[in-house]
């Protein structure tokens, strides 16, 4: 059988990373295609590469259509061939209706006026295909999660597609919708619609799946085919992160002291929406001088976990007990999450950490004035010392202080936010995602640093969606998933595969 | 692989130091280059010691406002209320002085109220509009924008219905001084000149220099100087020079207005609130990022709430010096300042993504707005035109601004 899409020897770069090496992905006619991979294996990136969200020329290798050589310089092209990518983030508009959203973009109208006849009627036969139970007029604001999902399919089905691309499409939906949705994909089959599944969740690959295609750190690992072969979950698991431990990470002996942060029973929900719970009954502690680790899936609620604990940064209804040294502590403001002696630095660099268009020197005092003022004055030379002494300790590369930290690059702005909490100088830091996008040397330093907070005695907790780098700078390790924590373990008896594993079974029950 | 050590440098060759820094001289060369203009457009009138006066008399009350307006820009606001805040201060300030009951003219009261008393309440009530717009602001989170517009459009009407459609005055002498009065010269300079104005023209320019040279000391001390010496020299040399020559101007009219003291002591104030405390490095901190501020510990909805508070006081303080300047409160007073006021900041280099702004800036951006209507009324241009070339220099500013930084 001819396959309908190949991609062959796919390689992208990006400066200083290769996101991809010669990956090769073959698509059957009518088949569904499940693309697995752990968080930022290259599941996303190849995505890209295929709709035309990097255009042809941007990456190396040969995209094949339905037999022929296809070059895609944007997603319009990719979609007049047939492809269409439903992402994870769903790309409705809230306050148009279905039918308005259908049609967004290829209204059904002459000389600019929409025919709404049309298009109300057009929608309703595509909703029917779905099986919808909706009127084209209802706003899309007011559909749960799944219903939207479905109305982004009916929209993908009005472009003739040929070949569906689903980025995570159960992430956010209940089991019977999820049931419901496969159930859908499975029909697409029967008429040769051909599918690509990208999902973390490995019993529904297995209920649907005709063929498998594992990316591990950016290569093809394997391609399985469920139909000639029974697949194993362990087997998909150890395809997936059956990585060497190749990174090094500085020695550490852990003195593990008293008691310092507790949380109980810790629930929060959905700022914008009060009905979805995204953490739910969360327990955890940290000792002085422990480092311990959050492992989970992108979306598992570890991050909205950390910022609900400090000061309610995220989240609304939030409930629990948090305790540090056994005594209970308010930490229902940023103020008074810090004066308990917690700090949590972002993810998010350049959103949520650093003031980028003003310099080193007032980025690291900025969550304690206290520190270099008296009576609200602030005393200059105190604060350049103080920012001087961060930018020797940390080894912040830059020509000053006095440099913007826009200018920075990603492994010295994460050391200038370091540097603002270390001045800020808590007992409990959260470090969500320390390492993200800086390069090998940078990281190694802030393992360094890592260590050297928990010699001084300091609490740390590190979120990371890079598991060799928990195994390797943790004591203890948290798995969360879908808002609940699911596992706890000693790094000495964690694996990679101990963790997916726990992951994958939170699902099944 | 970690980065290359970057070897500390600083831009200490002059043409470069000029370049990266053009931005902060080139507002004052614009200045120089207008008022020299309107000097010769004028056949000399502009640099005449009674015009000079009437510049500083006209524009103090549109400083005053840009000084607070800066702190709301810089957080990331606006406010579009100052004009009708301070038109409907001013004419509560002329009822309470005058015997005449707010909203119904027409029916004496039996008592008034003495100047001093008036002046705090009145500040104190602005203090309070501004709080009242802040809490929408900060803790409702609805946009500046929308707030203050709905400011603007309430103590319009306010302002119209507490005076009565009708002009009250004239307004107590000792009020009046506040605008039209003069430092006395306690040197006994005769007539003609002021000996009072040149002393403090040379006490204020030392002491600039005195401050100037501290931090410059510090600077050289840490190795941050970045300023090449001759340029630093040279800048003290010609702020030192314009601002005793200024001040001699004045001597040979009736010396220094009160308002110039008013004026003179908030600017420093708010160059210190920005540059040296807590408080203004939050408020450049909020406007530059807001959720990294926030997640800093600080509590941005309460700095939000005082900086509406502070631009509140401002423009009451605002209404009392232009209602003291005209000796009568008029239901027109106040209509349009806010565009002078807001044009004025963002000409002297506030961002309108805010983060940015200097006080310098905004009183050079003032000034800039100031001498043109003032020039350009000598000249005879017609208000049309005077708006338009306004509208015209604002937009010139703003893009430059943008230019420049893009370019960088």
């Amino acid at each position: 059988m001819q396959p309908i899409l190949e991609m062959k020897n796919i390689t992208k770069t990006f400066p200083g990373v290769k996101a991809l090496t010669n990956v090769n992905l073959t698509v059957l006619p009518g088949e569904i295609h499940a693309v697995v991979g752990e968080n930022g294996a290259g599941k996303s990136t190849l995505m890209k590469v295929l709709s035309g969200v990097y255009p042809a020329g941007d990456f190396d290798g040969i995209i094949k259509f339905e037999g022929t050589e296809r070059k895609f310089y944007t997603i319009a092209d990719s979609e007049d061939t047939g492809i269409v990518i439903i992402h994870q983030e769903l790309a409705l508009i809230p306050l148009l209706s279905i039918a308005e959203n259908i049609f967004l973009g290829h209204e059904t109208a002459k000389y600019g006026v929409i025919n709404w006849f049309e298009a109300i009627s057009r929608s309703k036969a595509l909703l029917d295909k779905v099986g919808l139970k909706e009127h084209p007029n209802t706003l899309i604001a007011n559909l749960g999660t799944g219903k939207q999902q479905l109305v982004e399919i009916a929209k993908a089905l009005n472009k003739n597609v040929k070949l569906l691309i689903l980025d995570e499409p159960t992430s956010s939906l209940n089991e019977t919708d999820s049931n419901a949705l496969l159930e859908l994909l499975r029909g697409f089959r029967a008429q040769g619609i051909a599918c690509i599944l990208i999902t973390h969740k490995l019993n529904e690959v297995l209920k649907v799946a005709d063929r498998i295609t594992i990316l591990r750190d950016g290569k093809t690992v394997d391609t399985l085919d469920t139909r000639t072969a029974k697949v194993s979950e362990d087997r998909i698991i150890k395809a997936m992160v059956g990585r060497e431990l190749s990174e090094r990470y500085p020695a550490r002996k852990a003195k593990i002291g008293e008691m310092m942060l507790e949380v109980k029973n810790w629930n929060a929900y959905h700022p914008q929406n009060a009905e979805r719970q995204m953490i739910k009954n969360a327990s955890l502690h940290v000792r002085a001088g422990e480092v311990i680790g959050i492992a989970g899936l992108m979306g598992s609620g570890r991050t909205e976990f950390a910022m609900s604990i400090f000061g309610r940064a995220y989240g609304q209804k939030i409930s629990g007990d948090v305790s540090m040294r056994g005594k209970a502590v308010d930490v229902s403001t940023i103020p008074k999450a810090m004066a308990a002696g917690i700090a949590y630095a972002t993810e998010d660099r350049k959103n949520y950490g650093l003031v980028l268009i003003d310099h080193i020197k007032h980025n690291i005092t900025l969550a304690n004035h206290a520190g270099v003022s008296y009576r609200g004055v602030l005393n200059d030379i105190e604060e350049l010392k103080v920012a001087d002494r961060y930018r020797k300790n940390l080894a912040i590369r830059c020509s000053s202080v006095y440099q913007t930290t826009v200018n920075l690059s990603g492994g010295n702005q994460q050391k200038v936010v370091l540097s603002k909490w270390l001045f800020a100088g808590p007992d409990v830091l959260f470090l969500d995602e320390p390492t993200r996008g800086i390069d090998v040397g940078a990281k190694f330093e802030i393992y360094g640093i890592i260590n050297k907070l928990a010699e001084a005695g300091k609490a740390v907790v590190v979120i990371s969606s890079e598991m060799p780098e928990l195994l390797g700078i943790t004591d203890r390790i948290y798995i969360m998933n879908e808002g609940r924590f699911v596992g706890e373990m000693p790094t000495r008896k964690a694996s990679q595969e101990s963790i997916m594993r726990t992951i994958m079974k939170s699902w099944e029950h | 692989m970690s980065m290359p050590d970057i070897k500390v440098t600083y831009n200490t060759s002059i043409g470069a130091f000029v370049k990266s820094h053009l931005r902060d001289y080139i507002l004052l060369i614009a200045l120089a280059a207008i008022m020299l203009f309107f000097q010769y457009t004028t056949g000399g009138t502009l640099f005449e010691p009674v015009n000079l006066t009437n510049i500083i008399l006209q524009n103090s009350y549109i400083i005053v406002m840009a000084l607070g307006m800066l702190l709301v820009i810089i957080a990331g606001h606006i406010d579009l209320s100052v004009g009708s805040v301070s038109g409907f201060i001013g004419g509560f300030a002329a009822l309470m002085m005058t015997h005449t009951m707010p909203f119904a003219v027409d029916s004496n009261l039996p008592f008034a109220f003495d100047p001093f008393t008036t002046g705090i309440i009145c500040v104190l009530m602005g203090a309070a509009i501004g709080a009242a717009q802040g809490y929408f602001v900060a803790y409702q989170r609805i946009p500046a924008f929308i707030v203050t517009l709905a400011g603007m459009l309430v103590f319009k009407g306010l302002e119209l219905e507490s005076l009565g459609g009708a002009s009250i005055g004239p307004l107590p002498v000792t009020f009046q001084r506040l605008s039209n009065g003069y430092l006395p010269d306690i040197f006994g300079g005769g007539d003609g000149f002021n000996i009072l104005a040149i002393v403090v023209g040379i006490a204020v320019s030392a002491l600039l220099v005195w401050f100037s040279v501290k931090e410059r000391r510090a600077q050289v001390a840490h190795g941050l100087a970045e300023e090449p010496t001759p340029i630093f020299w040279a800048r003290n040399a010609i702020i030192s020079f314009a601002f005793i020559g200024f001040c001699w101007l004045m001597a040979y009219y009736k010396g220094l207005p009160n308002v110039l003291v008013v004026m003179g002591v908030l600017i420093a104030m708010f160059m210190f609130i920005t540059m040296r405390t807590t408080f203004g490095r939050r408020i450049y901190a909020l406007g530059g990022n807001k959720h990294a501020t926030k997640l800093s510990g600080i509590n941005t909805e309460r700095l939000t709430f005082q900086i509406f508070t502070i631009m509140g006081a401002l423009s009451g303080l605002a209404g009392l010096i232009f209602a003291a300047r005209l000796n009568v409160a008029t239901p027109k007073a106040g209509a349009g300042f806010e565009l002078d006021v807001i044009a004025a900041c963002f000409i002297g280099g506030a961002a309108v993504t805010g983060g940015v702004g200097k006080v310098t800036g905004a009183v050079i951006g003032a000034f800039i707005v100031g001498v043109m209507n003032n020039g350009m009324s000598i000249v005879g241009v017609d208000i049309g035109w005077q708006f338009f070339i306004k509208g015209a220099v604002l937009l010139l500013a703003v893009f430059l601004d943008v230019y420049y930084k893009d370019k960088r």
